[in-house]
């Protein structure tokens, strides 16, 4: 079955965020964001500067599909963690469900530090998630619920 | 998948440009990065090999505005149209919203067209979809070419339901932003229903 929409609440958001910020510090890393598989960036905290973070968490989604595809090959169900480690940045990637950690990193810190920290917030984050994902939505107010044809063209004038 | 963050007001939707080797998927993609101000797009991200084939897919974020306070934001994804790449395209299929089938209008292509629109129903059902019912817009592309096979011709092999059919010149621009806005339409449609 295809997924559900994610549909995350102010709350939720801030939840998300905190438990990243703390990543980061804890982990020494210089940005950290979570995305779902599909490619879609949900949080991100840190030095995110000039980074352009909607195309890392595509490719890191692309990455980890790709691995995926490989580790199905070999008969593994998938790759849970990824690490491409450069001169200086490197990039540790975790499978938790549905989502993935990216956490970006240089030489104030190191591997196994990243590995260890985003292995201790995992599953924290994965219960936020399912939270996010069980929750009842009727309550939210749909932005589009009255979205008119006129909207939409507006868009494209 | 779209995904709608009410803290900061945004909605995520994708969009995946489907079709045979060559067809002009990535061309579309270029057309509207080339058209569209810097401050509204992300970079065109390109997995090409040395020969420009796409290898893996192109990726372009696009921001269109705000609808009722939130901005609108459409993720525009290419997969690779060479048969063998088959692995790739299921991937870029997770968590679509919206297909645009760019088909080749030369004669000779007719066939790679057919395989790749069965294809494309193959790899969407696949992944939990079914193309009659998600929001779909087929592209005719390359209409300023001699060899062309006629609009009723191509519309009657290929398409699939009452979906929008729009010609193109993707290299000119003609029909590029046509095409984006019928099927953004759809997929904005489809929210206001829930």
């Amino acid at each position: 079955m295809a997924d559900t929409p994610i549909l995350l609440r102010e709350q939720q958001y801030h939840q998300i965020k905190a438990v990243l910020a703390r990543l980061r510090m804890d982990a020494s890393a210089k940005v950290v964001f979570l995305v779902d598989k599909d490619g879609q960036e949900i949080a991100s905290q840190g030095e995110v500067g000039n980074l352009d973070t909607t195309s890392l968490a595509s490719l890191a989604a692309g990455n980890v599909a790709a691995t995926g595809g490989m580790a199905k090959l070999i008969g593994e169900k998938e790759f849970p963690t990824l690490s491409h480690e450069g001169e200086k940045e490197s990039i540790h990637i975790s499978v938790i469900g549905r989502l993935l950690l990216v956490v970006v990193f240089d030489e104030r810190s190191s591997l196994g530090l990243v590995k260890l920290r985003s292995k201790q917030v995992s599953h924290q984050l994965a219960t936020m998630f399912d939270e996010i994902t069980k929750n009842d939505y009727d309550d939210l107010e749909s932005p589009f619920a009255e979205i008119t044809d006129e909207d939409i063209d507006s868009l494209f004038s | 998948m779209t995904f709608i963050n009410y803290a900061s007001r945004e909605i995520n939707c994708k969009i995946v440009y489907y079709g045979p080797g060559l067809c002009g998927k990535t061309t579309n993609l270029q057309y509207i990065f080339d058209s569209t101000a810097p401050q509204a797009r992300g970079k065109l991200i390109s997995l090409a090999t040395e020969t420009d084939r796409t290898l893996f897919f192109d990726f372009m974020p696009l921001e269109l505005g705000t609808v009722r306070g939130f901005k609108t934001r459409f993720h525009l994804y290419t997969v690779p149209g060479q048969v063998f790449y088959d692995a790739s395209r299921k991937l870029i299929l997770k968590g679509v919203d919206g297909v645009v089938f760019v088909a080749d209008s030369q004669e000779e292509r007719m066939d790679a067209n057919i395989e790749s629109l069965y294809n494309l129903e193959e790899n969407l059902q696949s992944q939990g979809y079914d193309l009659m019912k998600i929001p779909y817009v087929l592209q005719l592309n390359k209409r300023d070419l001699n060899n062309i096979v006629p609009v009723e011709d191509l519309a009657a092999e290929l398409k699939r339901k009452d979906e929008p059919v729009i010609e193109a010149v993707a290299a000119t621009g003609a029909g590029v932003f046509d095409t984006l806005k019928a099927v953004a339409k759809q997929v904005l449609t489809e929210l206001r229903k829930g």
